[in-house]
C-alpha cells in the first residue's frame, strides 16, 4: 500500500500538466471532470495509506519512499524521496481531502469564469506542491514545495489579472513570503556546510550530536527556518501580505490562504521540531511571535468591513496560537489545532463566497444583513464555522484545540501566565469579531436582495465541513495519541494556581465575554460602536488597526520606495555614463586637434617649426 | 575527426547558405538548419558513445600541425564540459534558425552566412586546446556577430554593433598579449616554443608575472561574460541585435566568457587566481544585485531581459571562483541552464517585436487575453528565471550558493537576496507585458506552430534539468573534480 505514496503528489500534478497543456480546448465539464477526479483521488489514496498506516504501522513509525537521486555533488545528494510518519501522515489527509471538497465547491463556483482550466491547473499544481512539501524527505524537496505553494499561492492571488490591484496583490504574496524564503535558503546553507546533510531525520540526529542545547549554530539555523516560516504563515513581521491575499477567488483563500499553504510555516517547525528544542532562545520567539501575532491580528479584524479581510486576520490570528504551541514545545497540539482550523476556515470562507456571490460581488458586512432566512444554508453553516473559531464551549471542535492550547501555554515549562494571558485575550477578541460578522451579516435587516443560490457542489462541502467543524474535536485524544510516534509530548510542569479545568473555564468566559461584546455592540444596539470609534482614542485606534498597525506604511517608505527609487534613477546605469564619458572626451579631443588641421600654409610652416626646435631641445638637452 | 566536421560543417553550409540564399532565402534557411542540426546530433552521438565515463580526459582528439615553426598546432579536443558547451551551443542554434525563420526577410543568405560562421567560432572556441587556435577562434566569433547586430539590428544597431566590437576586441587584445608573454614566458623556462595548452599549464611563473598575465586573460573573459562594470556594451547590443543574435550572445557568448575562466584562468595561473578570487567573487555578487537592480528600473522588455544575464551570470562568476565541488558544478549548470532559459525569453520578447513593433512594456500589458500560450510560456520563463525550485536554473543557483557559503558567508548571504531581486524584475516583466488590463487593442497571433515546437522543448529541457540534472552533472563532474585538486606545490 504504501508504495502508493507517490501518488498522491503525482496525480494532482498530472492533472495540472493536463489542464495547462489541454485545457484550454477541452469542454468545461471534462475540465472539471479533471480538475476535481484528481484530487478525489488523491484524497482517496492518502485515506487509504492512512488506514494501512493505522493498520499495521511501518517499522520505527515511519516509510520512506526514494523515487531518484535529484542532485548528486560530492557529499550533496538530495533525493527526490517521500517520509510518511505520524505528522506527514496526518496533514497529507486534512490536505487532500479539505482540497477535494474546495475543489468540488470550485467546480460550480468558478462555473461562468473565463479562466475555468486555468483555474484547476493552478489549484491542481498547488495540491501537488503542498503534498510534496508536506512529504518531503529533505529539506531541499521541501523547499521545493515551498515554493511551488508560493507561486501557486502568487497566480490565482492574480488570477484575475486584467485588475492591477489583483495583480499588486500578488506580487507582494510572493515578494514577501519570499523575502522569508530567503532566510530559510540561508538556513539551508548554513545546515548544510554545519551538519553535511539536509535530510530531515538525519540532520536532526546529526544536531543533536554535533551542537548541543543553546550553541549558537542551532540557534542561527533555528532562527533562519523561523524567518522562512513567518513568511509563509503569515506572522509578525511578514504578515502584511495575507490581508491583501483576498483578492483571489474564494476557493483559493479558502484553501490556500487559510486551511493549508499558511500552516505551512507551522508544520515547518514541527517537522523540524529538533532544532527549535536545541535553540530555546528562538523557541521562545517562536512563542512570542505567536502571543503577538494573535492580539495584533485579533484587533485588526475588530476594524475591517471587508468579510473575506476579517476571515484574513483571523487566520492570521489563528495561526498565531499555533506558532504560540510550538513555541511552548506543544507539538501536537499544533497540529491538531492546524486540523480543526483548516475544517472551520475553509468552511467560514466557502460559506462567506455563497454569500458574495448571492450578493453580487458585495464584500461589504455593512451592505449585508438579515441573510439568516434569505441563505438558510449559508447562516447555519457560517454559524457553525464561526462557533468553531470563536471557541463556543465543549461544542466546537475549535474549543478543544485552542483550549489544549492555552493550556500548555500556561502549564509548559516554557510557557508563561503572560503567553497564557495573550491567548485568553485572544479568545475574547475572536469571539467578539467573529460574532460581530455574524449579527451584521445574517441578523437586521435586509440591506442586499439576494440573487443567487447554491447548487449541490456547493452545499456538499460546506455541510461536510460544518460537520468535521462541530465533530472535530472529538478526534483530538486519538489524534495526540497518534501524533507522539513523531513528535515528543509536551513537558509539564507549573500545575497549582490554576488546574486544567480552571483554565477551560477560563476559555469560556473569554468566548462568553466576546459574545456578550458582540452582543451589546453589534446586535442590540448598533450605535454603541458608531459611538465608540467615533470617540477620538477609538477612531485613532480604529484606522491603526484598520491599516494593519501601520506596517504596510513602514515597509512601504522602508524597502519598496527606497528600492523603486534606485531602480528610476539608474536606470540608464551609471556605469555606462564612465564609458559614454570617455567616448565624449575622445570625442572633444578630436574636434581641438581637428582645430590644427585648417589648410592654411603659414600654420603648418608654424607647426614643423614649433615642432623642429621642441625636437632639438629635448635631443640636445637630455 | 568528428571534431573537425563540428567546425568545418558550419562554415561551408554558411557559405552555401550564401550562395543558395541570393535566389531561395528559404533554401538558406533549410541548409542552416540542417547544417545545425547534423552538428547537433554528431555531438548527441559523441555523448552516448561516452556515457559511461571518462570525462575528464580528451576522450576525442584532433592535432595537426599548423606553424610547426612557431609551435603553433591545429589541436582540437573535448571533455566533458567542452561537450556539454556545445550540446547547448547546437541546441540554441537550432532554435535561433528557427526563431529567424519569419523574421529575417533581407538578406538571408548572407544572415546564415553569419550565423553560421558564429556558431562555428563558438564551437572552435569550445574545442581548441592550441592557445592561439583558441584566439582565432576567439576573434572568429566576433566578426559575423559584428555583422548580425548592425545589418538586421533594431534601431540604434550602428551604435550598439561598435559598442561590442570595441570591448570585445580591446579586450581580446589584451588576451593576446597575455598569450605572447606565456609563450615567450614558456620558452625561457623551457626552451620550447608552444601554444600546447598541456604543455603551458604547467609553466613556472613568477608570481608577479603571472598575475598581471591572468589578469589579461581575465579582462578578455570578464567583458564577455559580463562582469559588473565592464558589463555596458550588453545591454545595448542584447537589445538591439535581432532575435537569433540575442539569443546566441545570452545563450553562448556569454558562456564563452566562463568557459574561458574555468579553461584556462583557473588551470594556468591557479595561485594568481587563488589570491584574486575574494576580489571575482564580490565582482560576481556585486554584478548579481546590480544587475537585478537594473533589470527591474527598465521599460524596454528586451533590455529588461538583457540585464538579467548581468545577474546570473554573476552567480557564475562567484561560482567559479568559490572553487569547490559545489559551486564550480552549480555555475557549469547556471551557464547551461541560463542559456536556456534567457534564449527562451529573448525568442519571445523577438516574436512579440515582430507582431507588435515595439519592445516598451508600457505599450503592452494585458497581453494574456490576446495571446494565452504566448503568455503562459513568458510565465513559465521568468519563473525559471527567478529560480524556481524544479527548474533547472534553480539547481545551479542553489550549488553556487551551497559552494559559496562554504567560503565566505557574507557574499553567499548577499547573494541570496540576489535571488530575492529577481522576483522583482521577473513579476515585472509579467505584470507590464502579459497581466493588467489590456488597453492598446492588440490583435496579433498567438505561437504558430513552429514557435510552439521551440518553447516546448525549451520548457522540457528546463524541467529536465530542474529535476534529473544527474546526466548533466555528471558529465562535467570529472573536469570539475580536476580543477579542485590540491594544487602542485602547496
Amino acid at each position: 500500500m504504501f508504495d502508493l505514496l507517490w501518488l498522491v503528489p503525482a496525480i494532482p500534478f498530472a492533472g495540472a500538466l493536463l489542464l495547462a497543456t489541454l485545457g484550454s480546448r477541452m469542454p468545461r465539464k471534462a475540465v472539471a471532470a479533471v480538475g476535481v477526479c484528481t484530487i478525489a483521488a488523491s484524497a482517496i489514496v492518502s485515506i487509504l495509506i492512512a488506514v494501512a498506516f493505522l493498520a499495521a504501522p511501518p517499522p520505527g513509525g515511519a516509510y520512506t519512499q526514494v523515487l531518484w537521486t535529484w542532485i548528486d555533488v560530492g557529499s550533496f545528494n538530495p533525493r527526490i524521496a517521500f517520509y510518511l510518519d505520524a505528522l506527514s501522515l496526518v496533514m497529507m489527509v486534512v490536505v487532500t481531502f479539505v482540497s477535494f471538497l474546495i475543489h468540488l465547491y470550485s467546480a460550480e463556483f468558478m462555473e461562468g469564469d473565463e479562466g475555468y482550466s486555468r483555474f484547476f491547473a493552478y489549484m491542481n499544481l498547488f495540491v501537488a506542491s503542498m503534498v510534496t512539501l508536506l512529504l518531503a524527505d529533505n529539506l531541499l524537496l521541501l523547499y521545493l514545495g515551498w515554493e511551488g505553494v508560493g507561486l501557486c499561492s502568487y497566480l490565482l492571488i492574480g488570477f484575475w489579472y486584467q485588475d492591477p490591484v489583483n495583480g499588486r496583490a500578488a506580487r507582494k504574496a510572493f515578494i514577501v513570503t519570499r523575502a522569508g524564503d530567503t532566510a530559510m535558503a540561508i538556513g539551508l546553507f548554513l545546515i548544510y556546510h554545519s551538519l553535511g546533510t539536509l535530510g530531515i531525520q538525519d540532520l536532526m540526529q546529526r544536531a543533536i550530536a554535533q551542537w548541543g542545547v543553546g550553541s549558537s549554530y542551532a540557534i542561527a539555523a533555528a532562527a533562519l527556518l523561523l524567518g522562512g516560516a513567518v513568511g509563509k504563515s503569515a506572522q509578525l513581521p511578514l504578515q502584511t501580505w495575507l490581508p491583501d491575499a483576498m483578492a483571489g477567488p474564494t476557493p483559493t483563500s479558502a484553501l490556500i490562504h487559510a486551511a493549508t499553504m499558511v500552516t505551512a510555516g507551522v508544520y515547518l517547525i514541527a517537522r523540524t521540531h529538533v532544532l527549535f528544542e536545541l535553540a530555546p532562545p528562538v523557541q521562545l520567539a517562536v512563542a512570542i511571535v505567536g502571543a503577538a501575532t494573535l492580539l495584533l491580528a485579533g484587533c485588526s479584524a475588530l476594524t475591517q468591513w471587508d468579510i473575506k479581510r476579517v476571515l484574513a486576520y483571523s487566520t492570521i490570528s489563528q495561526i498565531g496560537y499555533m506558532f504560540l504551541a510550538l513555541g511552548v514545545g506543544a507539538w501536537s497540539a499544533a497540529i491538531f489545532h492546524f486540523m480543526t482550523h483548516a475544517f472551520f476556515k475553509a468552511l467560514l470562507f466557502l460559506s462567506a463566497g455563497i454569500i458574495i456571490e448571492a450578493l453580487h460581488h458585495e464584500h461589504n458586512i455593512f451592505h449585508m444583513g438579515g441573510l439568516r432566512r434569505q441563505l438558510p444554508v449559508a447562516f447555519w453553516t457560517f454559524l457553525a464555522g464561526g462557533c468553531a473559531l470563536a471557541g463556543l464551549p465543549l461544542i466546537t471542535a475549535g474549543y478543544y484545540s485552542k483550549d489544549l492550547i492555552l493550556w500548555h501555554a500556561w502549564n509548559s515549562p516554557a510557557g508563561s501566565v503572560v503567553l497564557w494571558a495573550a491567548g485568553v485575550v485572544g479568545v475574547v477578541l475572536t469571539s467578539l469579531y467573529t460574532f460581530r460578522v455574524i449579527f451584521l451579516v445574517f441578523f437586521g435587516d435586509v440591506r442586499t436582495p439576494v440573487s443567487k443560490r447554491p447548487g449541490l457542489p456547493i452545499r456538499i462541502p460546506v455541510w461536510i465541513l460544518a460537520i468535521l467543524s462541530i465533530i472535530g474535536g472529538y478526534a483530538g485524544p486519538p489524534l495526540l495519541t497518534f501524533l507522539k510516534t513523531a513528535l515528543p509530548a509536551a513537558l509539564e510542569s507549573r500545575a497549582g494556581a490554576l488546574t486544567e479545568t480552571g483554565s477551560s473555564a477560563v476559555t469560556a468566559l473569554a468566548f462568553l465575554t466576546g459574545f456578550g461584546l458582540a452582543w451589546l455592540f453589534f446586535l442590540s444596539k448598533p450605535a454603541r460602536a458608531t459611538a465608540v470609534a467615533a470617540n477620538p482614542v477609538g477612531s485613532v485606534l480604529h484606522r491603526f488597526w484598520f491599516a494593519d498597525w501601520g506596517f504596510d506604511w513602514l515597509y512601504d517608505h522602508l524597502f519598496v520606495q527606497p528600492v523603486l527609487w534606485i531602480a528610476r534613477v539608474n536606470r540608464g546605469d551609471f556605469v555606462d555614463a564612465f564609458y559614454t564619458g570617455l567616448s565624449r572626451l575622445i570625442e572633444w579631443t578630436w574636434r581641438i586637434l581637428r582645430l590644427t588641421e585648417n589648410g592654411q600654409l603659414r600654420w603648418y610652416a608654424a607647426g614643423i617649426a614649433v615642432g623642429s626646435v621642441v625636437f632639438v631641445a629635448i635631443v640636445s638637452f637630455l | 575527426m568528428i571534431l573537425f566536421w563540428l567546425i568545418v560543417i558550419p562554415l561551408v553550409a554558411g557559405i552555401l547558405a550564401w550562395v543558395a540564399g541570393h535566389h531561395r532565402p528559404l533554401a538558406a534557411r533549410w541548409i542552416a538548419l540542417i547544417a545545425v542540426s547534423l552538428d547537433f546530433a554528431l555531438t548527441l552521438s559523441l555523448w552516448a558513445r561516452n556515457f559511461h565515463g571518462g570525462w575528464h580526459t580528451w576522450f576525442e582528439q584532433l592535432d595537426w600541425a599548423w606553424i610547426p615553426s612557431f609551435g603553433i598546432h591545429f589541436h582540437l579536443a573535448i571533455d566533458g564540459l567542452s561537450l556539454l558547451l556545445l550540446l547547448l551551443t547546437f541546441f540554441l542554434g537550432i532554435l535561433s534558425v528557427l526563431a529567424s525563420w519569419t523574421e529575417i526577410t533581407e538578406a538571408t543568405g548572407f544572415f546564415h552566412l553569419n550565423l553560421l560562421w558564429i556558431l562555428a567560432g563558438i564551437a572552435g572556441v569550445f574545442l581548441a586546446v592550441d592557445l592561439f587556435l583558441f584566439y582565432f577562434a576567439w576573434e572568429l566569433m566576433l566578426v559575423p556577430m559584428y555583422f548580425l547586430i548592425a545589418i538586421w539590428g533594431h534601431e540604434n544597431r550602428t551604435y550598439a554593433a561598435i559598442k561590442f566590437f570595441i570591448f570585445t576586441q580591446l579586450s581580446g587584445l589584451l588576451m593576446l598579449l597575455a598569450i605572447l608573454a606565456l609563450y615567450f614566458l614558456h620558452h625561457a623556462a623551457t626552451g620550447i616554443y608552444t601554444f600546447e595548452y598541456e604543455q603551458l599549464l604547467n609553466t613556472p611563473l613568477a608570481p608577479g608575472v603571472a598575475m598581471w598575465i591572468m589578469l589579461g586573460f581575465f579582462v578578455a573573459f570578464a567583458v564577455k561574460l559580463p562582469v559588473v562594470l565592464l558589463h555596458t556594451w550588453l545591454p545595448d547590443a542584447h537589445t538591439e541585435a535581432p532575435t537569433a543574435g540575442s539569443v546566441i550572445l545570452a545563450g553562448l557568448l556569454l558562456k564563452t566568457g566562463a568557459y574561458g575562466m574555468l579553461r584556462f584562468v583557473l588551470p594556468l595561473f591557479p595561485d594568481s587566481a587563488h589570491r584574486f578570487a575574494p576580489i571575482a567573487m564580490a565582482l560576481g555578487v556585486a554584478g548579481i544585485l546590480y544587475g537585478a537592480i537594473l533589470a527591474f528600473g527598465q521599460t524596454d522588455l528586451k533590455r529588461l531581459v538583457a540585464y538579467t544575464s548581468v545577474s546570473h551570470l554573476g552567480f557564475v562568476l562567484a561560482g567559479i571562483f568559490a572553487w569547490n565541488d559545489l559551486a564550480l558544478q552549480g555555475a557549469v549548470m547556471t551557464m547551461i541552464c541560463h542559456g536556456i532559459s534567457t534564449g527562451a525569453l529573448f525568442i519571445l520578447v523577438g516574436a512579440l517585436q515582430q507582431r507588435t513593433h515595439t519592445r516598451e512594456m508600457e505599450r503592452m500589458g494585458g497581453l494574456w487575453t490576446v495571446v494565452p500560450r504566448m503568455s503562459g510560456a513568458a510565465l513559465f520563463f521568468a519563473l525559471a528565471s527567478l529560480g524556481l525550485p524544479g527548474l533547472g536554473d534553480f539547481v545551479g543557483e542553489f550549488l553556487v550558493l551551497l559552494g559559496l557559503y562554504r567560503v565566505n558567508i557574507l557574499l553567499a548571504i548577499l547573494a541570496t537576496l540576489g535571488v530575492l531581486a529577481a522576483t522583482f524584475y521577473a513579476l515585472r516583466l509579467v505584470q507590464r507585458a502579459f497581466h493588467g488590463p489590456e488597453t492598446h487593442g492588440w490583435q496579433i497571433a498567438d505561437l504558430v506552430p513552429r514557435e510552439g515546437l521551440v518553447m516546448a522543448v525549451m520548457i522540457l529541457a528546463l524541467l529536465w534539468l530542474g529535476l534529473y540534472p544527474k546526466p548533466v552533472l555528471d558529465t562535467f563532474q570529472p573536469v570539475m573534480a580536476r580543477l579542485e585538486q590540491p594544487l602542485p606545490g602547496r
